[in-house]
């Protein structure tokens, strides 16, 4: 019988299973990815229909050339004490990302999650929105907060879980909330602040707010159901929100590829939906600035949202639970072609005649001391592991706006459960 | 009123007297919704305050998050209980969340609102009583009335509440009292005195059940449709129970409860819902560690069975008249 069957002569189907150019131990090369020159992409009116976009979704806009010059028509044109705040910042970021790293491994907290070679997507951008703008960050957009001056003291304190902690104990480390600095509830669900986000814009938009909103997430949680949804709700109303995915190429140990990077772009995923599709350099704080700017005046005017994919590089591990060298080249973080964010502005700073080596040298030492005295503010309030810093019965705080009978009923067991144990916090 | 005007009712006075309250789903803007619970509330509020939404029960749930963050009081509606699945994640891991996580910060003051329950030949997708996934998740109430006038009060009082609120409105009585016995007419709501509804403002306050008929003999502990089939049965039966109409599941009214059983000494609970797991096996927990010494005889659940909802069987899985009747007389046969 299988003789007569018509498709017997084809070859039997292929599973296709992606798999990254590089596992531990290649030698990296990275001249496979496409890097089109800076200055290229046309930069097309704010209010420019959806249809469009598609030249821009598939090819890179950047503003910083090989030699740190700013070119073409996305040069935001930013004045030197602008890119100073943001180089600052970025070098910020990386100084508190590199101390609170150490402090997990030296036991003071239990978590961490780091955005080395990220700093441009969060810092960048954060400088473009007003204040007053709400993000929905992903858990890699610390870099948000500290654009917009919330005290590191604060962090730490939520990052050590301590009396200071606004938090109160109850979430995990770099899941902060930050309500006064337009800054949503970190939740460790991937993806769930995308919808949220379009909520809150559509709520803008309902009340006639001239606020917009902007979310983050990762290219592997893209896959999610509620990247489509909110892709879907925003293009539906035209939601003032800004959609950022920030491709760093990795998602834990899975590459890109398995969130569909060998066949698209994500910022082509825009397009189906009728949104303006951007795909930017992400190590370019002036293309993601000047991109963010873009699409926050398109969504101000109610010419509705932009996705913008940030293509950049996750630098180190995905945190401080994960080790990079069991899945991908040690080469990787170097050889990537779109370089440092921070070494590319300060280059750009320097050429422009507004920086030096002796004043990055000196301002890197000076953060470094400022964040360690920060440290060391936040410290006084406790780390994790010196015993609980909460009142006990705090734990059963804020499940419902007012506690029901049997919250109270477990909160007054755990009470005298802590009174038996003989504990040493057990006063409370 | 029957329910549905009912609801219509609730969600009209809640647009006009707070502007932040917003009214979304599938088919609820200009067609009124496919009960008709929104019927009218677009021509009156206008496109921005109750609109139709694309089909993604993650995107409604997701975005009325977002909008109560901002500030709103959104009233989504998922289409069918059966259909809440989707918005699961957006319902367990945020909107009951929020609040605690970021430390009152931001919260969710959303209701959900969703037809739920069978006895209409609505099959495995239009039939489910999901409400016990719901009351495992902590910081969500829970919320299920059984009488126009309860269902008004009652969806007034969620909107109006501060948390995530699950209403549950029983389909099969927006129109009338069903009493389990489905080869009968049907009654409607005109003659039950739950069908007497004020057209303006007045709440009934969640979290406090209702002794819907006092009695003597037994507790019975129900809620949705199950309220009309329990007291057909103890009136065919000419049984002296005390029925109590939980109202809401959680936060639970646990003093009625307990005041009764320990009055009656007996316990029947009755829900739609599969068995195993059910809101039931809470109740019971309950009532055994409360009420353990007053009790004459083993709490009895008459429940669902623990099977999808079939289309063709629905009177042979319904919790009807005679499964009601032969739990009673186990329950009773040592009094």
């Amino acid at each position: 019988m299988a003789g007569e069957h018509p498709r017997a002569n084809l070859q039997p189907l292929r599973l296709h299973v992606p798999e990254p150019k590089f596992r531990p131990g290649d030698p990296v090369d990275f001249v496979g990815v496409d890097i089109p020159p800076a200055g290229a992409a046309r930069r097309p009116d704010t209010a420019e229909s959806a249809h469009d976009f598609t030249d821009l979704a598939y090819t890179m806009v950047r503003v910083l050339d090989e030699d740190g010059r700013a070119v073409g028509p996305w040069d935001p044109k930013v004045s030197p004490d602008m890119l100073r705040r943001m180089l600052r910042n970025m070098a910020l970021l990386r100084a508190f990302d590199e101390r609170m790293f150490r402090a997990q491994r030296q036991g003071k907290t239990s978590f961490y999650m780091k955005a080395t070679g990220e700093e441009a997507v969060a810092i960048a951008a954060a400088q473009a929105l007003d204040a007053d703008d709400m993000c929905f960050p992903s858990y890699r957009q610390q870099g948000l907060l500290i654009a917009r001056g919330y005290p590191l003291v604060e962090m730490m304190n939520q990052i050590y879980s301590n009396t200071g902690d606004k938090l109160q104990g109850k979430q995990l480390p770099i899941m902060y909330s930050a309500k006064d600095f337009g800054f949503f509830s970190i939740s460790g669900n991937l993806t769930t602040q995308y919808p949220q986000a379009v909520g809150w814009a559509m709520a803008s938009a309902a009340k006639g707010d001239t606020r917009i909103a902007a979310t983050w997430c990762g290219e592997g949680s893209t896959a999610e159901g509620d990247f489509h949804s909110a892709c879907t709700f925003a293009s539906v109303y035209r939601a003032p929100v800004i959609f950022n995915v920030v491709n760093n190429q990795w998602a834990i140990s899975s590459f890109s590829g398995f969130a569909g990077a060998e066949s698209t772009t994500f910022a082509a995923r825009a397009i189906g939906y009728g949104i303006a599709g951007l795909r930017v350099d992400g190590n370019d704080a002036l293309a993601v600035y000047a991109a963010t700017l873009w699409a926050a005046e398109r969504a101000r005017t109610n010419a509705g949202p932009t996705l913008i994919e940030h293509f950049t590089y996750r630098a180190e591990g995905h945190s401080t639970s994960d080790d990079p060298t069991q899945y991908r080249s040690a080469g990787e973080p170097t050889a990537w072609p779109l370089g440092d964010p921070i070494a590319r502005l300060k280059q750009h700073l320097i050429v422009i005649g507004e920086w030096d080596e002796e004043r990055h040298a000196a301002q890197d030492r000076e953060l470094a001391e400022y964040v360690r005295a920060q440290q060391k503010d936040a410290e006084k309030n406790g780390i994790l592991g010196h015993g609980l810093h909460q009142p006990l019965d705090s734990l059963f705080d804020g499940v419902f706006e007012e506690m029901p009978w049997h919250l109270r009923e477990q909160q007054a067991q755990m009470i005298a459960e802590e009174e038996a144990s003989g504990r040493p916090w057990a006063r409370k | 009123m029957n329910m549905i005007q009912a609801i219509n009712s609730a969600l009209d006075v809640c647009m006009g007297r707070d502007a932040d309250v917003m009214v979304m789903g599938e088919d609820v803007g200009y067609f009124g919704g496919v009960f008709r619970a929104t019927a009218g509330l677009q021509a009156k509020y206008g496109k921005t305050r109750v609109f139709d939404t694309p089909i993604t029960e993650i995107g409604i749930m997701g975005v009325a998050i977002g909008m109560g963050a901002y500030g709103l009081r959104p009233v989504p509606e998922i289409q069918f209980a059966d259909y809440i699945y989707p918005a699961l994640d957006q319902l367990v891991s945020e909107a009951a969340r929020l609040r605690y996580r970021s430390a009152g910060e931001f919260t969710s003051p959303i209701t959900i609102r969703s037809p739920y329950g069978g006895g209409i030949f609505g099959g495995q997708t239009h039939s489910q009583s999901p409400e016990g996934i719901f009351t495992h998740v902590s910081g969500m109430k829970t919320v299920i009335p059984s009488t126009p006038y309860d269902a008004k009060g009652l969806l007034i009082a969620a909107i109006e509440d501060n948390d995530p609120v699950l209403f549950l409105e029983p389909k099969r009585i927006y129109n009338g009292p069903f009493n389990g016995h489905w080869d009968r007419p049907a009654e409607n709501w005109s003659k039950h005195p739950g069908g007497e509804v004020p057209t303006g403002y007045y709440r009934v306050d969640l979290g406090k059940a209702k002794v819907v008929r006092p009695g003597e003999a037994l507790t019975i502990l129900a809620y949705g449709t199950m309220v009309h089939v329990c007291a057909q049965v103890i009136a065919d039966e000419g049984i002296d129970a005390e029925i109590i109409d939980l109202r809401t599941l959680v936060p639970l009214d646990i003093e009625t409860i307990e005041a009764s059983v320990k009055k009656t000494g007996r316990c029947m609970i009755v829900h739609e819902a599969t068995r195993t797991s059910g809101f039931g096996a809470e109740l019971s927990a309950l009532v055994q560690e409360r009420c353990f010494y007053h009790l004459e005889a083993p709490i009895e659940r008459v429940t669902g069975f623990d099977t999808p909802y079939p289309h063709s069987l629905e009177w042979a899985y319904f919790p009807g008249p005679v499964r009601i009747g032969q739990a009673l007389k186990k329950i009773m046969k040592d009094a």
